[in-house]
């Protein structure tokens, strides 16, 4: 709740001057170290290239026990590595006293692991989100929830295999 | 070509039983380039650009705030849930790490 | 001995002639045989191949040989990406010209079903005339210079033309003499080989279609035209069919032709007939 109320308190943070200044000296440069993140975005934890740095810039923690609970479904096979549709479900009543208050994705060995970060209330009635991600090769995806009281669990890990090299282009 | 950009859309029901939960999905144009790979013409890096924030309300209250990284697929796709209890529009912007901004709402009838 | 080799030379008596009705996919290659009979025999070839796919599920191009795909192809379409393209097609269509009228006053039914009948043969202009081309002759008509084919406007807006007519089955007129050379001449380009792979568009299409090549399955030349423009993942964005032939041209090698060149529109006229009866859905999604 507290991350959720700075961002919606914050403004877009850098001003229009700011980042003339910056593009002028050549310091804007690929990768996330951007002028212009968006004020709130926890920008290290999208940082951290390997799966322990980028579970303990997000929850603090590099083991989490599995609980079937959360559940996490992937294609066996990606018709395109650049699309991999997921769908996320954790188990919760999403009561005001007992719901998933963070959910976080992460692709084992994509070039910065930790995928996506969803952040929850009551009010959405199930932990639950569907999008699509990139996956750089066959790899593992898996998520971790955390409830309003700070226990955390984490899916089995779902292996989504990734071919690269068809005729199609 | 430049990249597409924005032309948000929101598809959901327009109206539900209060308790219902109902789907929300959504779409946005966006490369969603991850500052990894090359123009093929000048060899260059191409900058990363992409979407960093999805913040979402329901009658302006905080329903669900997401934090994506480049690792989310082109012109991304987003599908939550969310439990009609009244009548109301859910909001949804997104803001990309170039200072872009974009928003969508759709309403809904809960009786 | 002698009643061995007899029950054998009996048995491929009988072999040879199943192969003789069989449809050779080389001899579906054949120029002079016109559009009525070319559709039977790729309906037939392709029925030998798959005695149990309706014609309609030819719509669904490789996805009708994966279920695993296709529960990815349903997931992807419970919101098409091609959606976006779609929408911005639509802004396009209801926008007025300078001189107040818009893109409906062009075509009957304000456009709808119309895509359905194309390609179509001009007989004055003695070509073939495509989606794209009409929408740049409504411009021209009002007022307007031109779309380069290819841009995101022109897309865009032969997305939404071509969504017109989702859920209508392609109905592709080839009549007359000027229509039929230019039905063949978009054969002979199919089946023609070319490119450091010498790989001609059946030898993918009709001879490896429902087969893996590499990591993909290959769609039937059938049902393919059907689905364009269509929102492809390999191109983050929406796209033609001619975008596509130019694509597999620079796949195997050859030298690709311009969007809209006499070569691709006759091919499109020759695709878009094959896939007669079948539904169209535009904008479509694939890999």
């Amino acid at each position: 709740m507290k991350q959720m109320q700075r961002r919606q308190f914050l403004g877009t943070g850098v001003t229009a001057a700011a980042v003339a200044a910056v593009a002028g000296t050549g310091l804007l440069r690929a990768g996330n170290a951007f002028a212009d993140n968006v004020a709130g975005w926890p920008a290290k934890a999208f940082d951290a290239k390997v799966l322990d740095a980028a579970m303990t810039d997000s929850i603090g923690k590099t083991s989490v026990p599995v609980s079937p609970k959360v559940s996490l479904k992937a294609p066996t096979i990606a018709e395109n590595g650049g699309a991999v549709p997921v769908t996320i479900e954790v188990d919760s009543p999403m009561t005001a006293d007992d719901y998933i208050a963070t959910v976080w994705l992460f692709v084992d060995h994509n070039p910065t692991p930790l995928a996506s970060q969803f952040n929850f209330t009551p009010a959405c009635g199930k932990a639950y989100i569907q999008e699509r991600i990139k996956m750089a090769k066959t790899d593992n995806v898996r998520v971790i929830a955390k409830t309003n009281k700070g226990e955390l669990m984490a899916s089995a890990p779902r292996e989504v295999k990734v071919t690269i090299g068809g005729c199609g282009g | 070509m430049a990249a597409a950009l924005g032309n948000p859309m929101i598809r959901m029901p327009g109206s539900a039983k209060k308790g219902e939960i109902v789907e929300v999905r959504s779409l946005i144009m966006n490369p969603m380039t991850t500052g990894l790979s090359k123009d093929k013409k000048t060899g260059k890096l191409i900058p990363a650009h992409f979407i960093q924030t999805v913040t979402i309300t329901f009658n302006d209250k905080p329903l669900l705030d997401i934090d994506w990284s480049t690792a989310v697929s082109a012109n991304p796709y987003l599908a939550f849930k969310m439990r009609a209890e009244e009548s109301g529009t859910v909001k949804m912007t997104w803001k990309d790490n170039s200072n872009g901004t974009w928003s969508a709402d759709s309403k809904i009838t809960v009786s | 001995m002698k009643k061995w080799i007899v029950s054998i030379a009996a048995v491929a008596l009988a072999g040879s002639s199943a192969v003789a009705n069989a449809v050779n996919w080389w001899d579906l290659g054949n120029t002079k045989v016109g559009p009525e009979q070319t559709l039977q025999q790729f309906h037939e070839y392709f029925k030998q191949q798959f005695p149990n796919m309706p014609l309609e599920k030819y719509a669904l191009g490789g996805y009708a040989f994966s279920p695993q795909l296709y529960a990815q192809y349903q997931e992807a379409m419970q919101f098409n990406p091609g959606d976006l393209t779609l929408s911005e097609g639509k802004k396009l269509w209801d926008s007025k010209f300078k001189n107040g009228k818009t893109y409906a006053s062009c075509y009957p039914n304000a456009g709808k079903g119309v895509a359905a009948h194309y390609p179509i043969f001009d007989n004055k202009t003695r070509s073939v005339v495509t989606i794209g081309m009409s929408l740049n002759a409504c411009r021209k008509a009002n007022g307007e210079a031109p779309l380069p084919y290819g841009s995101q406007d022109m897309i865009a807006l032969q997305t939404y033309l071509g969504s017109l007519s989702t859920g209508m089955p392609v109905d592709v007129q080839v009549k007359g003499p000027g229509a039929v050379k230019a039905f063949e001449e978009g054969k002979a380009y199919f089946f023609m080989k070319r490119g450091q792979l010498n790989f001609s568009c059946a030898s993918c299409h009709v001879a490896y279609a429902g087969k893996y090549l590499r990591d993909q399955i290959i769609s039937p030349v059938v049902g393919q035209s059907a689905h364009f423009p269509t929102y492809r993942a390999a191109w983050s964005a929406v796209n033609t069919l001619q975008k596509r032939m130019e694509g597999c041209d620079k796949k195997v090698g050859a030298q690709p032709e311009q969007l809209e060149s006499v070569d691709y529109r006759n091919l499109e006229y020759f695709m878009s007939y094959l896939s007669n009866g079948i539904k169209m859905n535009v904008p479509g999604y694939r890999p």
